[in-house]
């Protein structure tokens, strides 16, 4: 079966649609300033790209500190960010 | 799944993929584990234009017998022939974790780039060089974007060609070094015929930005997300309107694994033999954590190392002269991209320079080591270990990192869990 070319995920409960192969960092950037909140209360959001820093990490389905940047949408995925 | 092999690389960047590839060819039974969701490292990450060298190596992969665990984040080395590894992406906590055995280990770990704190670089839309350039290839929309681009190092022109051919607007390139030290680069350039290829190109793309050398971002501004940057250039400042400035200052090894294995470090790198054996045995070393020199000499290390492994001695001797010239283009790299002594100030007291742990300069200014200030201030005790600050309190303080614990990097409890059980199997 052929990959589709647009993914629909939701990202804080609004939906999304992006290429095949993006990542969520990439998604998340699309809609929203930021992927997490540092233990002071600033907004961060991805510095590294390559799974090394872990200021991308997001709850995707339900699962908590996800690097986003090293994980790819599909289609139906939930992700949020506080 | 596969987890015993004859050879395990880890690192699917080109280091890793050639050394993976000659093994496998040679008939030995490889692993490839890689954290990232596609082959590629790095520099050949998807989603980019790829050259006929990486096309080529793509698929030899393909048709080679190579068992691929992409995907996997190896976290711990609990003992000599094994490592436990987790998968990122997965739901069912019981098959998250795996113990992958070896007879030889080919550790391609790659780089990661160097960042330096300045006031603001924590607000969002300030990555690395490589970092915006990662998130663009990931699919972030970057036509029409105003772009600084700064730091030091090669990878700037190559972000900057490959961001403003996505039809972004790159509205400057800061680099820190001054014109007399990166000359003396392109005169290696010319002794690298593939390198200076790379050059012209980028060179041609380039006309289009402005290119200040000498010059660095002195603070980030934005509400929320970043706005504008100034940046500074002999002691003058001005102020330069952004989306996204990609920043990073040239390139540090990823050790923390080979450091786990047992690896002997010196000068910041792993030591190896000529056929790239590291102090440990039956443990190899290739690419960037045996000297920062990009992507050919990582394909020649790769190559040594795999049919070292795969016990062709005599094949991996026929490569190592060549190796001798991409040497050389190491240590002119080392010297382009030495760094001003004045980045040191560029951090005010309390700019952050943990991210992790919202550690400010000034509550690192009293300790003397890196394990001091760890131990008091939880700088570089969060979940990146350290791998950001720990590059820039060497630069800032000459703090040295001592040693790396497992789990090498945050797992869940299952695997721990998972790995202890199977741990308690064997010595039974």
């Amino acid at each position: 079966m052929p990959k589709p070319d647009h993914i629909e995920l939701t990202v804080n409960g609004a939906a999304l649609r992006v290429d095949a192969g993006t990542t969520v960092a990439a998604a998340l950037l699309m809609c929203a300033a930021h992927a997490r909140m540092s233990i002071t209360g600033e907004p961060r959001a991805p510095l590294c790209g390559m799974g090394i820093c872990y200021e991308c990490r997001v709850t995707i389905n339900g699962v908590p500190h996800q690097k986003s940047c090293q994980i790819l949408c599909e289609s139906g995925m939930d992700v949020q960010t506080p | 799944m596969k987890t015993s092999f004859d050879v395990l690389v880890v690192g699917a960047g080109p280091a890793g993929i050639a050394a993976a590839v000659r093994a496998a060819e040679k008939g030995a039974s490889v692993g490839l584990v890689d954290d990232n969701p596609a082959p590629g490292g790095q520099i050949w990450r998807r989603g980019a234009p790829q050259n006929s060298s990486a096309r080529q190596w793509f698929s030899r992969l393909e048709a080679a017998k190579v068992q691929r665990l992409q995907g996997w984040c190896v976290f711990d080395a609990p003992r000599s022939g094994v490592l436990s590894a987790e998968r990122s992406d997965c739901d069912d906590e019981i098959d998250c974790c795996a113990e992958l055995h070896y007879d030889k280990l080919i550790l391609a770990t790659g780089a990661r780039e160097r960042f330096l704190p300045f006031p603001g670089w924590t607000l969002p839309n300030i990555m690395g060089a490589g970092g915006l350039d990662a998130l663009a290839r990931g699919g972030l929309p970057i036509a029409g974007k105003r772009v600084l681009v700064a730091g030091t190092g090669p990878l700037l022109l190559a972000v900057a060609a490959e961001l403003a051919a996505r039809g972004a607007i790159v509205v400057g390139l800061c680099e820190q070094a001054p014109v007399r030290q990166l000359a003396r680069l392109s005169l290696q350039l010319f002794r690298q015929p593939a390198k200076l290829m790379q050059a012209a190109h980028f060179g041609i793309a380039c006309r289009a930005f402005p290119i200040f050398t000498r010059c660095w971002p002195v603070a980030a501004h934005g509400n929320g997300k970043l706005e504008s940057v100034t940046v500074q250039r002999k002691g003058r400042q001005w102020m330069i309107a952004c989306d996204y400035l990609a920043c990073g200052f040239h390139l540090v090894p990823n050790l923390e694994l080979p450091m786990l294995a047992g690896c002997r470090i010196d000068n910041g790198f792993v030591t190896t033999d000529d056929l790239q054996q590291t102090s440990v045995a039956n443990v190899y070393c290739a690419g960037e954590p045996t000297g920062i020199g990009g992507v050919e000499r990582a394909l020649l290390e790769g190559q040594i190392a795999g049919l070292a492994a795969a016990g062709r001695e005599p094949e991996a001797r026929a490569l190592c002269r060549k190796r001798t010239s991409m040497q050389k283009f190491v240590r002119a790299l080392e010297s382009a991209c030495r760094l001003d002594p004045q980045l040191r100030t560029l951090a005010h007291k309390d700019t952050l320079i943990c991210r992790c742990e919202d550690v400010p300069l000034a509550a690192l200014r009293e300790y003397r080591s890196w394990r001091a200030a760890k131990l008091l201030t939880r700088c570089g005790m969060g979940p990146c270990q350290g791998r950001i600050c720990g590059a820039a309190t060497a630069f800032l303080f000459g703090w040295e990192q001592d040693s790396v614990r497992p789990p090498l990097v945050p797992v869940r409890m299952a695997s721990l869990i998972a790995q202890n059980n199977e741990n308690g199997e064997e010595t039974r």
